[in-house]
């Protein structure tokens, strides 16, 4: 069918009269083809936000819905502000963000490398690398956690036989110091095959041509690596870095599994917080306003940071 | 030399191959220690220093499935025989099978949700996608961000105002509240995506099929949806993954009827911590995914990146 | 004589129960946590099923998620459950949100009498406000925090002599925490058989009501109020009294020194686990857990003891208090059908079954019957504890001041941040600020 109407293409007949004669205008039909997903959109998205930001101005609790409710202002906005709970939360936050994303990005970018010497089968092991990052993260955060028991958890385990530490020695959820690399450890192990695969892309997309050139001007393969591979693919890193760092602002599932946010509230990060606050506390109103500030300012740093993203591609 | 200057000798491939495997291995080792695991009895699951031979016993999906009672043995004697194999796994415990688990419905919700949600947001996906690929909508491209930046959202947060419409519209707890929530978290990825793939069929193929006489829709219907037929499967399984997968919502809005796995398998453990019904569950909630992944690994990049990375 | 008694009692109450749901058999679900005595109520409830024609269904949900999940089940108005064996402290807010239906005609209509009840359990369980004659719940299962020892290990001669010349008295129940302690640290890191066990397993979870439970078993006998006795919701010199700082300090210090390793997140499912792996000589648990140790194959038959909580270093002695009433869930639509299974349950036949199940009534003519003490190993503890138990906030916002009192606890005790006179403050403050959000201040 295709060659049939391909072979048509060259008749060139009054194709705009065809079009309104028969059906619906194509502006009607955009439309209708737009309408149901802008109308969802809307009452799963923008709907709630607006909301939210109403919920933020109140006194309001979902518990009890009988109480009266009450404007309480920007109060709740000040309240969190200056929470120092929050603010401890929100460093926990950027601790994870800045560990994960460099661990991921040296792990991730030094695999693309390899992988991208394009030895015998890379295809095969590409794929199963990239096998954690489409799990489950509440389902295989949960199996970590037996992982990481001491003394009977595989990790302790494979640890103690290699540096020679007893395996019942150290607890990586329970002790404070190693808490926070628990969760980093976990997330690098999940989330490196994604910076790997857009690194990947980006080596492959740059061409022989390039290197050959740089090769007649006898450029040490340094040289080329830093005048080269790094430029040429930093726009790909950047891209990893962006879907990473939003989607490990917006962490939930596996650090709840892992640690929960403890041992006391080493691992709370924000999105634990902010669970805490309106599904446990039910403090609607304030958790609203929570939102609201953690939304604004996820979204204010990835505008930044695209326009950042967008000069390093101009160039 | 036989090989140009840019490719990499062979001394380099083998070193390469080398690590790279290495990291496979290492990163495939909980994945292989959770289906281990599955297949172990609860006191080798937990043996000190772990066990990496053991005798495999179907105990951890036996009690995935059921739930058990203990029994004194004067009334286990009373019993007499166990019938089945199973029967047998369970009274070496000196308890009875009182019957079956939730993990069969929690596992079905997902399946309906997934499969509902996907079909929902592939569907409408696909009508938007076609529509700004197409014509001329105005402010396009600031409908097209809108779209992506309700993914910015923390998904507690969005929660919070979802949790009290729900329960104004009785939409707690129920399938179609999930599915509708899903499809709307999943369609920007499926708007993005078939944007994407739609691009890349020339326009002169529909064109033609206007003038043939075929009507917008039915050059939609006949010529663009055959075409973008890998495009659209591959997008429906991303959609589908991201269903399976999601915890946050799940936990957050449904407490039995609609329940999704994931947020069921941790709370699988109970009384006694029973890592080999655990690990099956788990198991058997990964184990499509894997094949899935295998399956789509030509468009993975493509996936994951709302269509920002092509290849 | 008893037999026919019995015959006459369910005759009489299948008419009753005619006469309530006119015969209509409904599906009912009944919502509870997780854990032995759900299942133990799976089996007694098949008598219901048979006799009434309605059928039970069960959703249980394990202890760490079961407060969160059911109380956003009844947040979001949900109809999931007809009945629910909700947790002591959510009365509070259940009872003025409009979660649980009122009892109290119910009660008058049906002859069943709060007064046949042990008094803590309808104070604890069953009335809002406390202390009025306003109930929410039938009594349903008594528990409360006690500890368990491994007799065994406690009876061997050289063990014993080994801790005489060591403490200066005899190893046996600690009749003070600073005994407990002194047994605890006797047993960290000692070789038992060929394998190394530890002292005790506490309560240190952090996610639900774990570290909060074991910390307040402590500290109410080291002198902590939550309040004020003459006037209500004052905190300051109560909560973090020098006495309840003396608490805390002991409950970290027992927790440094005497826990098996990776204890830093453990509640009653991981106390069962190392108490049964026979990796700790005591065990703080609550009740509910001891008539799985008697049947163990590891750790019954004798081998396990059970003790009161015990006395702070000014000889008081109180201890927490679990377990749960029965309530009917207000979003039900078959409120009768469910009220008719509490009748049945209510019933004293149905009481001493529950008990010989494992399940602990709360009905005195269970638990005053002279042969009750007699009846299992760990009665005699059950009764005295239940002697003396205190329980959390029942407030509407317990939720709010259970999170507050999780976090300064785990942040203290686990984490070892601040001092314990720095968490109680911090956690006055925290208390403060809910009761005023509350207008109750």
């Amino acid at each position: 069918m295709t060659d049939e109407t391909t072979s048509r293409v060259h008749t060139t007949a009054p194709v705009r009269l065809a079009r309104q004669i028969r059906g619906l205008s194509d502006r009607a039909v955009a439309w209708i083809f737009i309408a149901p997903t802008i109308f969802l959109l809307l009452a799963i998205n923008i709907f709630p936000l607006i909301w939210t930001i109403r919920l933020s101005l109140t006194n309001y609790r979902a518990n009890r819905t009988s109480a009266d409710l009450e404007w309480v202002g920007l109060r709740n906005y000040q309240r969190i502000l200056n929470d120092p709970d929050i603010w401890n939360s929100m460093q926990a936050t950027a601790h994870f963000l800045l560990w994960t994303l460099v661990l991921q990005v040296l792990i991730g970018f030094t695999l693309a490398y390899l992988i991208n010497k394009k030895f015998r089968g890379n295809d095969m092991w590409t794929t199963i690398i990239v096998l954690p990052m489409m799990l489950s993260p509440a389902v295989v955060g949960n199996f970590w956690t037996f992982l990481y028991q001491p003394q009977i958890g595989l990790f302790n385990y494979v640890v103690g036989f290699l540096t020679g530490a007893d395996p019942s020695s150290f607890s990586m959820i329970g002790d404070v110091a190693l808490a926070p690399w628990s969760i980093v450890i976990v997330d690098t192990w999940m989330w490196t095959p994604f910076v790997m695969l857009i690194c990947l892309a980006g080596l492959r997309s740059i061409p022989d041509s390039i290197y050959e050139a740089a090769e007649c001007d006898r450029a040490s393969k340094w040289r080329q690596f830093w005048t080269i591979t790094i430029p040429m693919a930093l726009p790909f890193l950047m891209l990893a870095v962006l879907f990473r760092g939003i989607e490990n602002f917006k962490m939930f599932d596996l650090v709840v599994q892992l640690t929960g946010g403890g041992p006391g509230s080493i691992t709370e990060l924000t999105s634990i917080n902010l669970k805490r606050e309106a599904f446990e506390k039910w403090r609607t109103g304030y958790a609203s306003a929570y939102a609201v500030i953690l939304f604004v300012t996820v979204f204010g740093l990835a505008s930044i940071y695209v326009k950042a993203l967008n000069k390093v591609k101009e160039r | 030399m036989s090989y140009s200057v840019t490719d990499p000798s062979p001394r380099q491939k083998w070193t390469a191959g080398t690590l790279v495997v290495a990291y496979a291995l290492i990163t495939l080792l909980p994945l292989l220690w959770i289906i281990a695991t599955g297949f172990k009895s609860p006191s080798d699951a937990i043996a000190y220093p772990p066990k990496v031979i053991f005798e495999p016993t179907l105990e951890g999906y036996v009690n995935l499935f059921t739930t058990r009672t203990r029994m004194s043995p004067d009334a286990l004697s009373a019993l007499g025989e166990p019938a089945t194999w199973y029967d047998r796994i369970v009274r070496q415990y000196d308890m009875v099978i009182s019957g079956p688990s939730r993990y069969g419905e929690r596992f079905l919700n997902s399946v309906i949700i997934g499969f509902g949600s996907t079909f929902l947001s592939v569907f409408l996906g696909t009508l938007a996608a076609y529509a700004f690929s197409r014509f001329k909508v105005p402010l396009k491209d600031d409908l097209m961000f809108f779209i992506l930046s309700t993914r910015m959202m923390p998904p507690i947060a969005v929660a919070i105002p979802i949790f009290l419409m729900f329960r104004q519209l009785g939409l707690s707890d129920t399938h179609l509240g999930m599915i509708l929530l899903y499809t709307g978290v999943n369609l920007s990825l499926s708007v993005w995506l078939l944007k994407g793939f739609i691009d890349e069929i020339p326009v002169e193929y529909e064109e033609a099929a206007l003038i043939d006489g075929y009507t917008r829709f039915q050059a939609f219907t006949k010529v663009v949806l055959p075409q973008a037929a890998t495009g659209i499967a591959s997008t429906a399984i991303f959609c589908l993954i991201f269903s399976w997968n999601e915890y946050a919502f799940a936990v957050l809005l449904t407490s039995g009827t609609a329940q999704t796995a994931p947020p069921f398998i941790p709370t699988i453990i109970g009384v006694g911590k029973d890592w080999p019904a655990v690990a099956a569950g788990a198991t058997l909630f990964l184990v499509p995914v894997m094949v899935f992944t295998i399956l789509l690994r030509k468009h993975l990049l493509r996936g994951i990146t709302f269509g920002a990375v092509r290849k | 004589m008893k037999t026919s008694h019995y015959l006459l009692a369910t005759a009489v109450s299948a008419m009753a129960g005619l006469g309530a749901t006119s015969a209509m058999a409904e599906d009912l679900t009944l919502c509870w946590a997780a854990w032995d005595p759900a299942n133990a109520l799976v089996q007694l409830s098949k008598a219901y099923e048979e006799q009434s024609g309605n059928t039970m269904n069960f959703e249980f949900v394990p202890w760490p998620n079961f407060a969160d999940r059911m109380l956003n089940e009844l947040n979001s108005g949900g109809q999931l459950c007809d009945l629910m064996i909700g947790d002591s402290q959510w009365i509070g807010g259940a009872a003025e949100n409009g979660h649980y239906l009122k009892m109290n005609d119910f009660f008058d209509a049906n002859d069943i009498k709060m007064s046949d009840f042990i008094d803590a359990t309808v104070t604890g369980y069953s009335e809002w406000p406390k202390n009025t004659p306003n109930y929410w719940a039938l009594p349903a299962f008594g528990d409360v925090v006690g500890w368990t020892y491994r007799k065994d290990w406690f009876d061997r001669p050289d063990i014993q002599a080994e801790y005489k010349t060591k403490y200066g008295h005899d190893l046996g129940v600690p009749d003070t925490f600073d005994e407990l302690k002194n047994i605890a640290e006797f047993f960290q890191g000692r070789d038992i058989d060929g394998t190394t066990v530890y002292g005790a397993s506490i309560y240190t979870e952090r996610g639900s009501e774990g570290i909060t439970m074991g910390a307040m078993d402590v500290l109410y006998s080291y002198g902590f109020l939550y309040e004020n006795p003459d006037k209500p919701y004052d905190m300051e010199g109560f909560v973090n009294s020098p006495g309840a700082v003396a608490g805390l300090e002991y409950y970290k210090a027992l927790y440094d020194c005497c826990t098996p390793p990776g204890s830093s997140n453990g509640y009653m499912s991981e106390g069962i686990d190392a108490f049964k792996s026979g990796q700790v000589a005591l065990q703080m648990n609550f009740a509910f857990t001891w008539p799985g140790f008697e049947s163990d194959a590891n750790v019954g038959g004798g081998k396990t003891g059970y003790f009161v909580n015990p006395k702070g270093p000014d000889g008081k002695q109180f201890a927490q208090l679990g377990g749960q009433g029965i309530s009917v869930v207000s979003y039900s639509k078959k409120q009768d059908a469910a009220l008719d299974y509490i009748k049945w349950f209510a019933q004293p036949e149905v009481q001493a079954k529950w008990w010989s199940m494992g399940g602990y009534s709360c009905l005195k003519a269970v638990t005053l019957d002279p042969s009750f003490p007699e009846s299992q190993p760990y009665a005699q503890t059950f009764l005295d504890s239940m002697a003396v138990v205190k329980d959390f906030w029942a407030e509407p916002s317990y939720a709010t001041l259970l999170q507050d009192t999780q976090r300064r606890f785990h942040d203290y005790v686990v984490a070892g941040n601040g001092t314990a006179q720095q968490a109680l403050d911090g956690l006055v403050n925290d208390w403060t600020e809910t009761f005023e959000d509350d207008g109750k201040l």
